[in-house]
C-alpha cells in the first residue's frame, strides 16, 4: 500500500482503456502513454491491463504504509527511494515508511506508478480508467489527492530484486522535434496550399493548454478554402482538428467520440504514446504515410512490444534463478 | 455536401460518409448499416454518426477499397432500419448565465430571441446519433433558420445541461466539457449513468420535446 504526501491534482488511475462503449458515446480514456503503461507492468511481472497511476506533473512524494513491489516507468524525474536514485523505468521493494520522491520532469511528460499485481480500484464497464468526464473509475472516477491511499490487488509479492530497463525513443534523428506519423484525413484536401506546405515542412508547438483531452498545437495557421459546417461524425484519438481559428488540436484519449471541425490529418495510434510524453514547448513534425504503411508499423511495434515484454520476463525468471 | 467515400480518422478507425440530404430518411439507412456492419469480420464497433458511419478496428484495416466497394453496395441497396422510441419532454431556461450566446445566435439568424426560442421549441426532434459524451444526443430537425457556424475558439468548459446549436443540429449536454457550439439555455437532464443499465437514457430513434420553462434575455 502506498500513500499520497503530496501530488500536483492531474493523476489519474488508467489502464488500456474502456474501449466498446462508443454507441453510447463514451471515450475509450486510458493511459496516455500505454508503451510506458505497459513496462511499469512488465518490470512486476504483471499483465498489461493491471491499472497503473498516471502522474502528468511533479513534484510528488508517496510514502509506503507497508513493505511494497513497485515500479516506475516512462518520464525521466530525478526518481528517488529515500534519497537514493532509481532509474527512470525501474522495479523494486520498499520497506514500510520508505519514501518515493519523484523530482521535476527533465524529459518526458507523464511518470506511471504500478504495484505488483496491479492498483486495486474496481473494474467498471471493462475498465479500471478513471472516466475524467463521466467521473466514473478510476479512484472514484477523480484525481488522487495527498492521503489517498492505493493498495495493491491481492497476490502480490512483497520482495523483489531491482529490475530496470531502456525505453524506445522519443526522439528520432531530428533532436529538434517529435517526429508524428499521420495518415491524411477527409478534409485534407481542402486546405490552401499554403497550410498544407506549412502543416507537412513547419514544426507545430505543444501549448499549456494541452491535457487528456487534446493536444493543442501552435504553428502557422491553417485556412480550408471550402465554405461549410461538417455533419457531425465518429473522431477518435489521434485525430487533428482545425477549428476556424487555423491552430490544430489532436484530439486524445479523454476527447469526445464525435466531432465535427475540419481533420487535417490523423496520428496513427503507434505514435500516440509520444504526445503523451511531449511538454507545452516540444515541438512536433507531420510526416504523411498511407494505411498500408501503417499496417507495417503495427506489426513492427507489435514485435518490439513483444521483444521488450519476454526480454523483462527473461530478466525476472534469471533473477530468480540466482535468488 | 459531403464527399462520398471511406476516411481514416486514425489508423484504426475509418468514416463512411455520403453525399446525401440531411433527413431522418437517410439517417434510418445509416441506422442499417450500423447494425449490419458492426457484425462484419475485424470490426469492433460500427457507430452512426449524423448521416454518416463510423468503424473501429482491433488492427489497421488492410484493404480499403473492398471495404469502401461493401460499404457502397451495402448503402446502395437502400435498406432503413425504423427506430420508433419514447419521447422524453424537457423544461428549458433560455437565456441567461446558462445560455450565453442566446444573443448571439439571434443575431447570427437576423430572428428576434423570441422567435428563436419559439423556432427551436416547436419540433420534436429524433435523436439520430448519440455520441461526443456519454449519453449525449445529435437531434435531427433542427429549423434551417437556426443555422449558425460553430464556434472559432471552442470553449475549454460548459456545464452538464447546456442546450446547445451549431450547423443544423442541436443537443443538450449529458456533463461538463469542452464545446464549440452556441449555447441558448440550460436543463436538468441524467443522460448518462453509469450504475443504469443501459447507462445511455437515450437511443437513437428515441424524441425530445423541448418545452421553454423560462426565458431569461
Amino acid at each position: 500500500m502506498i500513500e499520497v504526501l503530496s501530488l500536483p491534482p492531474l493523476a489519474t488511475v488508467q489502464d488500456l482503456g474502456r474501449p466498446g462503449h462508443w454507441a453510447q458515446g463514451l471515450g475509450r480514456a486510458g493511459a496516455m502513454d500505454p508503451l510506458a503503461h505497459r513496462i511499469a507492468n512488465w518490470l512486476l511481472g504483471n499483465h498489461e491491463t493491471a491499472a497503473t497511476l498516471e502522474i502528468p506533473l511533479t513534484p510528488a512524494r508517496f510514502s509506503f504504509a507497508e513493505d511494497t513491489v513497485f515500479a516506475i516507468a516512462g518520464a525521466a524525474c530525478g526518481a528517488t527511494l529515500d534519497g537514493v536514485p532509481l532509474a527512470r523505468n525501474w522495479a523494486g521493494a520498499a520497506k514500510e515508511g520508505q519514501v518515493l520522491a519523484l523530482g521535476p520532469m527533465t524529459e518526458g511528460a507523464r511518470v506511471y506508478l504500478a504495484l505488483a499485481g496491479g492498483i486495486d480500484v474496481p473494474e467498471m464497464l471493462g475498465s479500471r480508467s478513471t472516466q475524467s468526464r463521466e467521473a466514473f473509475g478510476g479512484f472514484d472516477g477523480r484525481v488522487l489527492r495527498p492521503g489517498d491511499q492505493l493498495r495493491a490487488c491481492d497476490g502480490q509479492t512483497t520482495s523483489a530484486k531491482p529490475l530496470s530497463c531502456a525505453m524506445p525513443a522519443l526522439r528520432g534523428s531530428d533532436a529538434d522535434a517529435i517526429t508524428l506519423r499521420v495518415i491524411p484525413s477527409a478534409e485534407t484536401d481542402q486546405f490552401s496550399a499554403a497550410s498544407l506546405d506549412a502543416f507537412w515542412s513547419q514544426p507545430y508547438s505543444v501549448t499549456p493548454q494541452s491535457n487528456r483531452q487534446g493536444c493543442r498545437l501552435d504553428g502557422p495557421a491553417l485556412q480550408r478554402e471550402t465554405e461549410g459546417e461538417l455533419r457531425s461524425h465518429g473522431i477518435a484519438p489521434g485525430i487533428i482538428q482545425v477549428p476556424g481559428g487555423g491552430q490544430p488540436i489532436i484530439q486524445l484519449a479523454d476527447a469526445a467520440t464525435m466531432g465535427g471541425y475540419p481533420k487535417i490529418a490523423c496520428v496513427i495510434e503507434d505514435d500516440l504514446w509520444r504526445i503523451g510524453q511531449a511538454r507545452p514547448g516540444d515541438r512536433f513534425r507531420f510526416t504523411a504515410i498511407d494505411l498500408s504503411q501503417a499496417r507495417e508499423i503495427e506489426r513492427n511495434t507489435q514485435a518490439e512490444l513483444d521483444r521488450i515484454r519476454t526480454g523483462l520476463q527473461k530478466a525476472r525468471e534469471l533473477q530468480k534463478g540466482w535468488s | 455536401m459531403p464527399d462520398t467515400g471511406l476516411f481514416p480518422i486514425g489508423s484504426r478507425a475509418l468514416t463512411y460518409q455520403v453525399d446525401c440530404p440531411f433527413d431522418l430518411d437517410h439517417q434510418r439507412r445509416f441506422w442499417a448499416m450500423a447494425e449490419e456492419v458492426s457484425q462484419w469480420d475485424g470490426v469492433c464497433e460500427a457507430v452512426p454518426g449524423m448521416t454518416n458511419l463510423t468503424l473501429r478496428f482491433a488492427q489497421v484495416p488492410a484493404d480499403l477499397d473492398d471495404l469502401d466497394a461493401r460499404l457502397c453496395a451495402l448503402w446502395d441497396s437502400g435498406r432503413q432500419k425504423d427506430l420508433t422510441g419514447k419521447v422524453l419532454e424537457i423544461d428549458i431556461v433560455y437565456g441567461g448565465a446558462g445560455g450565453p450566446h442566446l444573443g448571439e445566435v439571434a443575431e447570427l439568424t437576423g430572428l428576434t430571441i423570441d422567435d428563436v426560442i419559439k423556432r427551436h421549441a416547436a419540433p420534436a426532434y429524433t435523436v439520430f446519433a448519440v455520441g461526443s459524451h456519454a449519453g449525449y444526443c445529435y437531434l435531427g430537425g433542427l429549423d434551417p433558420m437556426l443555422e449558425t457556424p460553430r464556434r472559432k475558439i471552442p470553449l475549454q468548459s460548459l456545464p452538464g445541461g447546456s442546450l446547445s446549436v451549431a450547423g443544423l443540429q442541436t443537443g443538450v449536454s449529458a456533463s461538463a466539457g469542452p464545446s464549440g457550439w452556441n449555447t441558448i439555455g440550460s436543463a436538468e437532464v441524467q443522460f448518462f449513468d453509469v450504475m443504469r443499465d443501459p447507462a445511455a437514457l437515450l437511443v437513437p430513434g428515441d424524441q425530445i420535446q423541448f418545452n421553454p420553462a423560462e426565458v431569461i434575455a
